[in-house]
């Protein structure tokens, strides 16, 4: 009760504060001084404060368990666990919400103390810009998802955390896909500071290099952990669906990528400076659409929160306002005079880093239509109809080729120009054994068609470029190296993974076995257990090769009470080569269970792959910070 | 210059964007195929094939233990491909074989039973796809195996083959 009020009107004040900053930021502007005003940084700080407060009087609640605030009654339940107690905090429209504000306010107060060195005026037309959307979000919360709406008379208990959301990876997933997002604002108004500055140069760009890089390394990681989440827990033994807010998350990744490659371009030489300041404002533009998409209940998917149109048109009024602002500034202000004018060569970096953009660019338009389509369809028309992962898999796969063919060459043709013999007779050399690699592959298993062929010959082709380059000297870029390196991992183990996963669904009784694959799948017995928030039934399963090697696996169906839900937990058994899955689900009056087996060679090298790109990234990152 | 018409052509787009996202707002609920396995059958009605007739869904779901139900057209050559496995699955008595005629012409798919065989008990018709998209269906063919509460146990897209049948007739046990 107290905490809530605290919460309430901490957020209340640092609307306040956001509204009191721009007064001061702009005299500050005006002013000869070439210094910034040390009240703006101490403003933002309690800024950043008192939403820090109200997020915490949120999680207070959640914890004590006060049901007179409307978010937690609708969200909690006493008999939950601690650790979800206070995820539940984030894990619905409201506290989330309140947690981007928070992550905002820490970003803009970050930048404004690591942005020291950078030019005045610069810094704060940046804060400028973020104060907008702080303040637009700051709005958006207090007038149509507070997180502190008070219940009266108090509810005696509470409707509990939807189960599928009661899990450790969906615990972090938010608050690290956030930090990419709002990672993301930051380049964004930075960006549109340095174009009205006219400071578009090679020290800005190692500046926001480091903005890049932090809100792409926890982009990707969030990504992971989603995906991760979705494997273990929806228990359709897939990772990725080809869902709304999956491909929501994924267009900004796009974007971002590119415009890490880009700025590499820009810290040398003047070039693509128009492009990088597409990219920066489209990657925050795509994360709010994002937002918009998952928020308005536009989009039907697991991730859609409560419906509520209201605030559906506040965000597409805000998106929109967003988007004709920067609109505006960027055919104002941006005049392409300083592109330098050096003839680049067909074999250099900058145009295989142009090559990657425009792939980048193209998975992007993929998934954008993909997603957004249906929509547009629906109200111009009136027909329905259904994009699904055959659109994504027969647009994306083939074009992967030659992006892999691009990724393996660029990372190692020289700057502006390449000389010819540079592309040496190694090259040709791996090229012949990751051939011959794919040969071994094909006629070992067969039944691969020729798409798959080729796709395992230029993934492999870039695994072992990948690794030679590990050896040579010439290219200091480490950190480009782990991640080229992860992702030429996770085509080649998704690429063998969704060609050698094989599964079996069937209906055993305890006590029945059955054949597959050369494996005996055993239904031993089960168990009923009681949990503190659920009731669960055990299966014990033996699952044993013809090499006698004897797995145990025991999925479990779970029935929570509040709110009365079953759900199926499979049982995974991981190891490097493959994952063993079992999921069984009840049918219903019958002794019979519906099971579901399935072998999913280099699972784990997905994940263990996904990580090795981020891990790049903050290679970077903290080589970035040594050198200064 | 250039930039102003540029800039013009943008707003113009944008505008436009924001005026089909407004409206979408109206009618939300896009409908997107989900993995509806697990899930029971919606309720519809249609049209039989031979009679003409409009039929619950209701009365064709009634009193068998399963149910194949098989989304086919003539025009759609996958569906010849499948056809022997589907009339293999005919003889099974503790099944009941449901075609779903989708956006045919009704006398090439007349033809089409003709000539290669009728292997459903009951053939309805889907003219505009709607019954599909409720379905969830993704393209044809397509089948779905359902139990007698009208559950969905597996779901097929693409033409059956060996393997599927064999999984079929491992969960019609």
């Amino acid at each position: 009760m107290l905490a809530s009020q605290i919460g309430y009107y901490s957020l209340i004040l640092s609307l306040f504060f956001g509204i009191l900053i721009i007064p001061i930021s702009i005299k500050n502007f005006n002013n000869v001084s070439q210094k910034i005003d040390t009240r703006i940084i101490s403003i933002s700080f309690l800024q950043f404060f008192f939403v820090a407060i109200s997020f915490f009087g949120l999680i207070f609640s959640f914890v004590n368990s006060d049901f007179t605030n409307e978010t937690v009654f609708n969200n909690s339940h006493t008999t939950k666990p601690l650790f979800y107690k206070i995820s539940g905090t984030w894990g619905n429209h409201e506290g989330s919400l309140l947690l981007w504000l928070l992550v905002l306010t820490l970003f803009i107060f970050l930048f404004l103390i690591k942005s020291i060195k950078e030019p005045k005026k610069y810094r704060i037309i940046t804060l400028l810009f973020q104060e907008t959307i702080i303040i637009g979000f700051c709005l958006f919360i207090i007038k149509t998802s507070s997180p502190f709406n008070y219940l009266f008379p108090e509810p005696t208990e509470g409707l509990g955390l939807n189960p599928i959301l009661q899990d450790p990876a969906l615990a972090i997933h938010p608050p690290i896909l956030y930090l990419g997002y709002v990672g993301s604002s930051i380049i964004f108004s930075a960006s549109l500071a340095a174009l009205t500055q006219n400071y578009i140069s090679k020290n800005w760009a190692k500046h926001i290099k480091f903005w890049i890089l932090i809100s792409w390394f926890f982009l990707t990681l969030g990504i992971m952990i989603g995906s991760i989440w979705a494997y273990y827990e929806l228990g359709w033994g897939g990772f990725w669906f080809w869902d709304p807010v999956e491909n929501v998350s994924l267009m900004p990744w796009f974007c971002l990528t590119a415009l890490l490659h880009c700025i590499l371009v820009l810290e040398k030489k003047l070039f693509y400076s128009s492009w990088i300041l597409i990219l920066s404002i489209a990657t925050f533009i795509l994360s709010m659409s994002g937002t918009f998409l998952v928020r308005s209940g536009i989009l039907n998917s697991v991730h859609t929160f409560a419906n509520d149109p209201e605030r559906g048109i506040f965000i597409l009024i805000f998106l929109f306002v967003l988007i004709f602002i920067s609109l505006i500034i960027f055919f104002t202000f941006n005049k392409d005079v300083h592109q330098q004018s050096i003839k680049i060569s067909l074999l250099s970096k900058e145009t295989s880093i142009l090559v990657n953009n425009w792939f980048m660019m193209y998975f992007l338009s993929v998934v954008l239509i993909g997603t957004v389509y249906p929509i547009f369809l629906e109200v111009l028309s009136s027909q329905k109809i259904s994009v699904g992962p055959p659109f994504y898999h027969k647009l994306i796969i083939p074009f992967l080729i030659p992006f892999l063919i691009f990724m393996s060459i660029g990372p190692n043709l020289n700057w502006i120009k390449s000389p010819i013999k540079k592309i040496k007779i190694q090259f040709f050399l791996i090229f012949l054994i990751s051939i011959l690699t794919s040969f071994l592959i094909t006629k070992k298993f067969g039944n691969i068609n020729l798409l798959n062929t080729i796709l395992i010959i230029v993934s492999f082709y870039l695994f072992f470029i990948t690794i030679k380059d590990f050896f040579s000297k010439e290219n200091i870029n480490f950190s480009q190296k782990i991640s080229h390196f992860g992702f030429s991992l996770l085509i080649l183990s998704i690429l063998l993974n969704s060609i050698f996963s094989s599964e079996i669904i069937t209906n055993l009784k305890v006590g029945e076995k059955i054949y597959f694959n050369k494996t005996t799948i055993l239904f031993e017995s089960i168990e009923n257990t009681n949990s503190k928030n659920y009731k669960s039934i055990v299966g014990n399963f033996k699952i044993e090769d013809n090499k006698n090697n004897l797995t145990k696996l025991k999925p479990e169906i779970r029935v929570y009470d509040y709110p009365f839900t079953i759900t199926s937990e499979a049982d995974i058994k991981t190891n490097l080569y493959s994952d063993k899955f079992l999921v069984m689900n009840i049918v219903k009056g019958n002794e019979y269970f519906n099971i579901r087996y399935q072998v999913k060679p280099f699972m784990i090298w997905i994940w263990i792959s996904t990580l090795l790109i981020s891990i790049g990234g903050i290679f970077s990152l903290f080589r970035r910070l040594h050198e200064k | 210059m250039k930039n102003k018409i540029l800039l013009f052509l943008s707003v113009i787009f944008l505008s436009f964007c924001f005026i089909v996202l407004y409206k979408g707002l109206d009618n939300s609920n896009i409908y997107t195929p989900k993995d509806i396995s697990k899930k029971t059958l919606n309720k519809f009605v249609s049209r039989e094939f031979f009679s003409e007739d409009m039929i619950n869904s209701e009365e064709i779901f009634f009193g068998n233990k399963f149910y194949i139900l098989n989304i086919w057209a003539s025009w759609c050559l996958p569906c010849r491909e499948e056809h022997p496995a589907l009339m293999k699955l005919s003889k099974k008595q503790s099944v009941k074989l449901i075609g779903l005629n989708y956006k045919d012409d009704i006398k090439n798919a007349k033809k089409f039973i003709d000539k290669f065989g009728n292997p459903y008990s009951i053939i309805i018709t889907d003219v505009n796809g709607t019954i599909s998209i409720g379905l969830g269906a993704y393209g044809i063919p397509e089948t779905f195996v359902l139990d007698e509460n009208k559950k969905i146990l597996k779901k097929y897209i693409g033409p059956l083959n060996d393997q599927s049948i064999k999984e079929i007739n491992l969960l019609l046990k």
